[in-house]
Parts: structure tokens; sequence; C-alpha cells
């Protein structure tokens, strides 16, 4: 790895560096975000989803103690 | 149904992406005229580019969905127009980066590239307000898919219109005179356009499955709750 980076050129990462380093940073960033938010999101449905299975399992048994009554 | 394909588009994406940066750093030569600061145009330029086409790829999903009354159609159009919109804020950021790191200025009025971006990106802000003020659900479908329609066919025109216009610092990077693109340059930013492209399709895709998701989640919960409907019973075999 070291030497694949001794033999690519050398970036001018002078004054203009930091603003292209910043313009792929907020690129990244936006990106990270909404992986985030989409992660949220999947963590409520799943909640959700359990809750419901479970609602739908107690009410299930209540049903089966019903018939056996 | 909507997260079909979405592990192999996910990863043909994430490979895209990185072959694009590398064609960026490690391949595309530097800019005789900016230098290194060109570097930014590989992710703005196609950012601007596809926001553009997904606010028109909303208008025409609108249109399918005002023809057919189909309501899938409105979800297709209100996401690709919500990604276009996220892409919209990169766009803006990374453009006032490159402006800065340009011309000095985070911002230039009048320029008519960046007023016109402004413009489109600002309407497309007001779709949400508008959208969710309506609360009569088919109604709300409806109007959204008759103003996504109407700025749709907007964007172009103003596309027209800018690049008929006499630019006044703004680069034009297809030039139609003087040459455009060198080979390698152009290379790099055809990858870089894939890779974006591909990036807005794969995010479409995952906010539609997640909303579908959602969606049934939701019918599930109403057909549990509905006392003593019959529903119970036809639910109830899916969720075992």
């Amino acid at each position: 790895m070291l030497a694949l980076l001794a033999e690519t050129p050398a970036l001018p990462l002078d004054e203009a560096g930091k603003y292209v380093a910043g313009a792929y940073v907020v690129f990244v960033v936006l990106l990270v975000v909404y992986v985030a938010i989409m992660a949220a999101k999947l963590a409520r449905i799943e909640r959700e989803l359990r809750d419901l299975a479970g609602f739908a399992e107690s009410h299930a048994d209540g049903e089966k103690a019903a018939l056996n009554e | 149904m909507y997260g079909k394909g979405l592990k192999p588009l996910s990863i043909a994406t994430v490979a895209m992406l990185a072959v694009s940066l590398s064609l960026v750093f490690f391949y595309a030569p530097l800019d005789a005229d900016q230098g290194f600061i060109q570097k930014i145009f590989y992710v703005h330029v196609p950012l601007a580019t596809v926001a553009l086409l997904g606010f028109i790829v909303g208008g025409v999903f609108a249109i399918a969905h005002l023809r057919t009354g189909n309501r899938r159609w409105d979800a297709y159009s209100y996401v690709s127009i919500h990604i276009s919109v996220i892409f919209g804020v990169a766009v803006l950021i990374t453009g006032a980066i490159w402006a800065k790191a340009s011309w000095g200025h985070w911002w230039v009025w009048n320029e008519p590239t960046l007023v016109s971006f402004l413009i489109v990106f600002l309407l497309y802000c007001t779709y949400y307000p508008f959208r969710y003020a309506i609360e009569d659900r088919e109604r709300q479908a409806r109007y959204a898919s008759v103003f996504a329609v109407t700025a749709g066919a907007f964007v172009p025109l103003n596309f027209l219109a800018v690049r008929m216009a006499q630019s006044l610092v703004h680069p034009r990077v297809f030039a139609t005179s003087n040459g455009g693109l060198p080979g390698s340059m152009m290379l790099t930013f055809l990858c870089c356009f894939a890779a974006v492209a591909l990036l807005w399709v794969t995010l479409v895709k995952f906010e539609l499955a997640a909303k579908s998701a959602s969606g049934q989640i939701k019918r599930l919960r109403r057909a549990l709750d509905a006392p003593g409907s019959g529903a119970n019973s036809r639910i109830a075999p899916e969720v075992s």
C-alpha cells in the first residue's frame, strides 16, 4: 500500500486542497447523514414490526383460549 | 417489492464511486487554467445534472399518475423529487466552495447559472409544504402531480434559457465551440456522472423500499386494530 502511494503523483494540497477536500467532504457527509436517517427509519420499522408480531401472537393466543373454553 | 435488486445496485454504486474517485485524483490531469480546484467539477456538475434530470423524471412519473390514477406513480414522483432536492443541497454547497476558491466569493448574484439553479431548488423546496398542506390524500397526490409536471417542464426551459444567456463568470463545461473537455477528463467526468446517477437510482429505491415497508406496517396495524371487522382473520395468516 505504501509502495502504491509512493508511486502515485503527489496531489497539490496547498491553497486549493482545502476547498477540494471541503467539497468532497460535504458530499460524503450528506451521504452519511442520509444513511443515518435511513438506519433510524429501519430501526423504527423493525420496532413496529416486533410490536405488531407481539400483538398478533397475543391475539392468536386469546382466540385459541376462547376456542378451548 | 421495491427492495428487489437493491443489493447488487448498492454494490455497483459503491464500486463506481470508488473507481470515479480514483480517476479524479490519480488519472485526470490538472486543469491548465484552474489547477487543482477544477477537481470539484467532477462532483459538482454530475450532482447538478442528475438533480435536474431527477426533477424531470419526477414530472414524468407525475404524468403517469395523472393518466392512470395509480398511487404508485405518485410515490415514485415524490421520492424522485425528494432525492433530487437532497442532491440540490450538495450542488449549492459544492458550487459555493468552488466559487469561493475560484472567484473569491461564496455566491455571485448576477450570474444566471447560479441564480437559475437556486430558483429551481427553491421552487422544489415549496413542493413539501404545498403537498402537506392538503389533508385529503387523493387531492394531495393529484395537486402534487400537477405541481411536479409544471415544475418539471420549467427545468429544461430554465436550462435552455441559461445556456442561451451570456454567462458572466461561470464556466461552460460542454462548450459548443473551442473544444470541450480533453479525452481523459471526459472519461473521468462520464464515470463520475454514471456513479452519481447510480447513486440517485439506489437512493430512490432505498427510499421507496422504506416507504413501502412503513405503508405495509400501517395497513397491518389498521387491519389488526379493527374491532370485529373480520379483517383480523384475513390478515392473521399472513402475520404468522
